[in-house]
């Protein structure tokens, strides 16, 4: 399996205190990998050091075999974040604005969308059922709806790599186990690599084929087939916690979209 | 009823209207959507200080407004970084330095009325330079906004995903504040620089009641400010008012209308619901 994402003994802290120590993994291309810790355990900080917002005290990652410091591609890793949260809901843009928003790239600088842009929006709005609405102001939809549309402004722009940062917080159950099935379908059917924060262990641990937990002691990594246990949740978050997890039956069948 | 355009000085006030209606949208919208709708205060009182000191030490005002707007400008850039999450305090601290700089050179000008013309906007003063200045300008604005509109609708929206996507956000955000401080320090003869950023918010307000996507807010924005610009304008010669003042004040009136209408449309809307909810 080729490696498309590199983290070596990466240090990090704020101030005087030493959030990740001697961070080391790999992610391998097609991987739904799942990264989880309690608050202040540095998930967001890895993110944004894996999106070069951060710069880390010493160790590298390096992204398609580049260290991401001089990397150029960044255009193949696609970045959605707690939106439903930071958003600003009276920005007056259409859900086709947005998405063709990300193809920045391939219309080129100082040029129009043509024709077949808007052919690649509605494609990527397809893929996250989301086509009726592209019309539609962004402010004006529910906060799983709105995920759906930031997720289908990453696919437009063809990505290898997504990385999601909370994307579940403020949005409704329903909405977020659609969400996951989405994803989990995505990261099959595409091959997309998705790499995703959450405190929804139960449902990581179905949907995620790697677990990486960070604690006080730094981290590990626990395969998911093996099921979590509630003492091993427990013994990472530095508190009790009594887990339940749950079977996507519909996911499995691939009835996504009803999910 | 027309007879206005048959003076030369009004030819000249409709034309410098007519694009500063056109660019000050433009701006206003990014300035309203990244909520830092106080920034036009700041760069008008900054632009404000520029012309005292064309009026005070002989060079021409306009150019004066202009160095200053855009020397503010990048002292907010500059200062917001060392103040990242608290934004409003450069705006505040660049707004009083303005202010500060207004008041001292103010002193220096021999002729203040030529000053106060500044404030509220003067119709009959537009020479043939500052035409040309505002026209040359106004080009490079409006160019500058249509060819960077992608990028500016990208950053203005999410800052992080644009940057992502390859959007060069240092050099959109330097173009853009150099534009903001164009922009301002240009309309200070027609519209006063004490109501400008008043007429960077008004049209994009009222426009955002009704419009249906960035693309239409824009648009809308655009024949707003004409519209109040035109009728202000009107208003101002036949009145004899300060044609700053007056364009604001149709800005207002018509952002209340535009609420109103709106609320009526809800009104009537939440009333066919009801009733189709009885049937």
């Amino acid at each position: 399996m080729k490696n498309l994402v590199e983290v070596n003994n990466l240090n990090f802290g704020y101030k005087e205190t030493l959030i990740l120590k001697d961070i080391s993994f790999t992610i391998h291309r097609g991987d739904f990998l799942g990264i989880i810790g309690a608050n202040g355990s540095g998930k967001s900080t890895l993110i944004k050091m894996m999106l070069k917002v951060l710069v880390p005290w010493s160790g590298e990652i390096k992204m398609f075999g580049e260290n991401i410091q001089t990397l150029k591609s960044w255009n193949k890793v696609g970045y959605i974040s707690q939106k439903v949260n930071s958003f600003n809901g009276s920005f007056p843009a259409t859900v086709e604005e947005v998405v063709l928003a990300n193809l920045y790239s391939k219309i080129g600088r100082f040029k129009l969308p043509h024709k077949k842009h808007k052919e690649k929006v509605y494609e990527a709005l397809e893929k996250v059922g989301m086509q009726e609405h592209s019309k539609s102001l962004i402010g004006s939809l529910s906060g799983g709806q709105q995920q759906r549309v930031f997720l289908a402004r990453v696919l437009v722009g063809d990505p290898e790599i997504l990385i999601l940062d909370e994307p579940t917080v403020g949005i409704d159950l329903k909405a977020e186990e659609a969400l996951y099935c989405l994803l989990a379908r995505i990261n099959k059917e595409l091959g997309l690599t998705v790499i995703m924060v959450t405190h929804d262990i139960g449902a990581i641990t179905v949907h995620a084929n790697r677990l990486i937990c960070l604690g006080e002691n730094g981290m590990f990594e626990h395969n998911p087939k093996e099921g979590m246990k509630s003492e091993f949740v427990s013994e990472f978050y530095g508190y009790d916690v009594n887990l339940h997890t749950h079977k996507c039956d519909k996911c499995d069948q691939g009835e996504v979209k009803s999910c | 009823m027309l007879e206005i355009f048959q003076y030369g000085f009004m030819q000249k006030a409709f034309l410098v209207g007519l694009l500063i209606a056109i660019i000050t949208p433009c701006i206003g919208m990014i300035v309203v959507l990244k909520r830092l709708s106080m920034i036009g205060d700041s760069l008008s009182h900054n632009s404000l200080a520029g012309v005292a000191a064309g009026l005070a030490f002989g060079f021409n005002p306009i150019l004066g407004a202009v160095i200053f707007s855009v020397t503010a400008a990048f002292g907010i850039e500059r200062i917001r970084k060392a103040f990242p999450q608290y934004a409003e305090i450069a705006i505040a601290v660049i707004m009083s330095t303005g202010i500060g700089f207004a008041g001292v050179l103010s002193g220096f000008v021999k002729n203040s009325a030529n000053f106060t013309g500044f404030l509220f906007g003067s119709i009959v003063a537009i020479t043939d330079f500052e035409l040309y200045i505002v026209i040359g300008l106004s080009s490079i604005v409006m160019l500058a906004v249509l060819l960077l509109y992608k990028e500016l609708f990208y950053v203005t929206f999410d800052e992080e995903s644009a940057r992502l996507a390859g959007v060069p956000i240092k050099i959109v955000d330097f173009i853009f504040t150099l534009l903001t401080a164009i922009t301002i320090s240009i309309s200070a003869r027609t519209v006063g620089a004490l109501v400008i950023s008043s007429l960077m918010v008004l049209p994009v307000a009222t426009a955002m009641q009704f419009a249906r996507s960035y693309k239409q807010t824009m648009i809308y924005s655009i024949f707003i400010a004409i519209f109040c610009t035109m009728i202000g304008l009107y208003i101002s010669y036949y009145g004899g008012l300060k044609p700053g003042g007056t364009i604001v004040l149709v800005g207002v009136l018509v952002l209340l209308l535009g609420i109103g209408y709106k609320n009526i449309i809800r009104k009537n809307f939440l009333k066919k619901v009801s009733k189709g909810k009885t049937i």
